[in-house]
């Protein structure tokens, strides 16, 4: 089967992959001996440092400072880490806090930028190009840059350390404005002029032909979205100071000695703040790299 | 950070003007976008270069004008210097290796040999984890006297190394882990190049019975220069707005020896209250990466 995205067929099949693997290698047994060996070997040092980290999160605290370093615990496989960074701390709270305001960013930017890539795309209006360039242009700026005037907006509106000074500076996604419209300059018009002499009102069409049909750009957008909110450091570092207010990733990186030296209970509590998007991730894994593959969306 | 990407295809253009909305009439759709867009992103920037005139504080003390003063002391000031040479040393060291391994990653994966989730998953699964995770499980491993790499080292009978530490290494053991971090990006991309690499191409040359590296050297490489175009401009762009993790793994330390150019910013607005001062390092540091964009978009379109 091969995928059809946005003009691009990625094949996917594995009749397809064979018939790659012997076009790209030739024949030799021994080139495919050695590109598996190399696969693995950049597989193992990927994964060492995930699965050691999942490792020492079930271990004592005592096995896992243990010098020297020792594979198999003297003291036996425990949970012990985990109950306690799930009963002692915020880190519950903070993990609410990211799902709440990453949900709320991925909402927002989601609709704003849908509804001004369908107007960008299908509406001809005055100052129509002007936006169009001023939107490029902006991708080119990095967020991070503002953090300073960002900071003094904020103070000015009386919304740092809060919710809402968490979300709004991060709902201009000027990059997925760009995607969105790319996308919809391929829908054909005769399916939106059909609805339309039906009598269905701009928002109904975007609602219920455009975005229908542009699902696949959709899912990437909102997802990749969702996942730069939710990892997102520095502006929620920057405007929260408030222990009960911080996402996972201050939290976990700021507050010092959550955990103090305690090995186990660190690599437990990254092991539950990375699961989340792991699980999205597996469960999405072709969407993403579809997405990944065609948008170029999602660079840290 | 995206275009390029995305293949030019059979366009429907946008439907013939009936009659020619003007702004308002299209602002239900553009309304929302416009107001964000002035807000958070044109509003502060021009509030930024106004800034970065006047000696602003945090304490919210009155402003005075105070011209170029600010620009005029961060261009001799040896501690921007060091932040900005520290970006961009890092920029250098982590660039090469991300676009190298990445793409040898996506040559290997795209041989379609078997175990394709495995590699997938394993190259791209780091890239999903937020900065303090990274930060934590990194941490752990250069950990002096009990972490992993440490531990592995004693094993193997050599000295142990001050990863975090000792100022000439510091930097470099945090491009490791940016590199193991962040490199399933750059892969994804090139793997998605590869398979849209036509295969009549190699049907050809394996008829003219051309070895495997000379299909690599004279098919794949060549099909993705564009690709390698796209990934080397982001990367470097990636690269420079570097933070996170050199924040998270040692402060900018040791001794100020990786503190990068955005903890600068943070470090004089922020912990030392002079907003200005800031606003102008700021603009400094705009006027640099908008410069790598623009000469990498004039390459790209010379070469088009």
């Amino acid at each position: 089967m091969a995928v059809q995205v946005a003009g691009t067929t990625v094949a996917v099949s594995k009749a397809d992959r064979r018939r790659g693997t012997t076009l790209m290698l030739g024949s030799s047994r021994l080139t495919r001996v050695l590109v598996l060996v190399a696969l693995v070997v950049f597989c193992a040092l990927w994964l060492a440092p995930l699965v050691w980290a999942v490792l020492t999160s079930f271990k004592s605290e005592t096995d896992a400072a243990a010098v020297p370093v020792t594979f198999w615990p003297e003291n036996g496989w425990t949970l012990e880490a985990y109950t306690q960074v799930l009963s002692v701390g915020s880190l519950p709270v903070w993990l609410l806090n990211s799902l709440t305001t990453a949900t709320a960013v991925t909402v927002l930017t989601v609709v704003i930028c849908a509804l001004a890539a369908y107007a960008l795309s299908r509406l001809d209006f005055r100052g129509r190009r002007g936006l169009m360039v001023l939107t490029v242009a902006a991708i080119l700026v990095p967020g991070q840059i503002l953090l300073v005037p960002l900071y003094q907006e904020m103070q000015a509106f009386g919304l740092v350390d809060t919710f809402w000074g968490i979300v709004l500076p991060q709902v201009i996604a000027p990059v997925n404005v760009v995607v969105l419209k790319r996308f919809f300059d391929t829908v054909p018009v005769e399916l939106e002029d059909a609805a339309r002499i039906d009598g269905a009102g701009r928002l109904r069409v975007l609602w219920s032909v455009i975005l229908p049909l542009s699902r696949p750009v959709l899912v990437a957008v909102t997802i990749f979205t969702f996942v730069s909110a939710w990892n997102n450091f520095l502006w929620p570092f920057i405007v929260t100071t408030d222990p009960a207010l911080m996402t996972m990733p201050v939290g976990l990186g700021t507050v010092r000695n959550a955990y103090g030296i305690q090995y186990a209970q660190t690599m437990a509590a990254a092991v539950i703040a990375a699961a989340p998007l792991l699980v999205i991730f597996l469960f999405f894994q072709r969407q993403i790299i579809k997405g990944i593959a065609t948008t170029g969306l999602g660079g840290q | 950070m995206t275009q390029i990407a995305v293949p030019p295809r059979a366009r429907s253009r946008a439907p013939a003007p009936r009659r020619r909305p003007g702004f308002l009439s299209a602002g239900a759709f553009t309304g929302p976008y416009l107001v964000a867009f002035a807000l958070f992103l044109a509003i502060p920037a021009g509030y930024q270069l106004w800034t970065s005139f006047t000696d602003m504080s945090l304490t919210g003390r009155p402003a005075r004008f105070t011209g170029l003063a600010n620009y005029a002391e961060a261009l001799a000031d040896p501690k921007m210097w060091s932040a900005l040479g520290n970006t961009l040393f890092f920029t250098l060291i982590t660039t090469v290796p991300l676009v190298v391994v990445s793409l040898a990653m996506a040559l290997l994966v795209a041989t379609g040999l078997p175990g394709q989730w495995l590699w997938r998953l394993s190259y791209f699964a780091p890239f999903l984890l937020t900065s303090a995770v990274v930060a934590s499980i990194w941490g752990w491993i250069y950990q002096p006297g009990g972490g992993l790499i440490t531990g592995l080292l004693e094993y193997a009978g050599l000295a142990e190394i001050g990863w975090l530490t000792e100022e000439g290494v510091a930097m470099w053991s945090i491009a490791i882990t940016t590199l193991w971090w962040t490199v399933g990006f750059n892969f994804l991309l090139y793997l998605a190049a590869i398979q849209t690499i036509p295969d009549h191409l190699y049907e050809a040359a394996a008829i003219d019975g051309a070895s495997p590296l000379r299909r690599l050297a004279s098919i794949t490489l060549p099909m993705l220069r564009r690709t390698t175009g796209l990934v080397l401009l982001l990367q470097v762009l990636a690269s420079l707005k570097v933070f996170d993790q050199i924040y998270l793994m040692v402060k900018g330390g040791p001794n100020d020896a990786t503190r990068p150019i955005l903890e600068y910013v943070y470090d004089v607005g922020f912990t030392g209250y002079r907003l200005g001062y800031a606003s102008a390092i700021s603009v400094i540091f705009f006027v640099l990466v908008a410069g790598v964009s623009l000469v990498q978009f004039a390459r790209s379109r010379r070469e088009d």
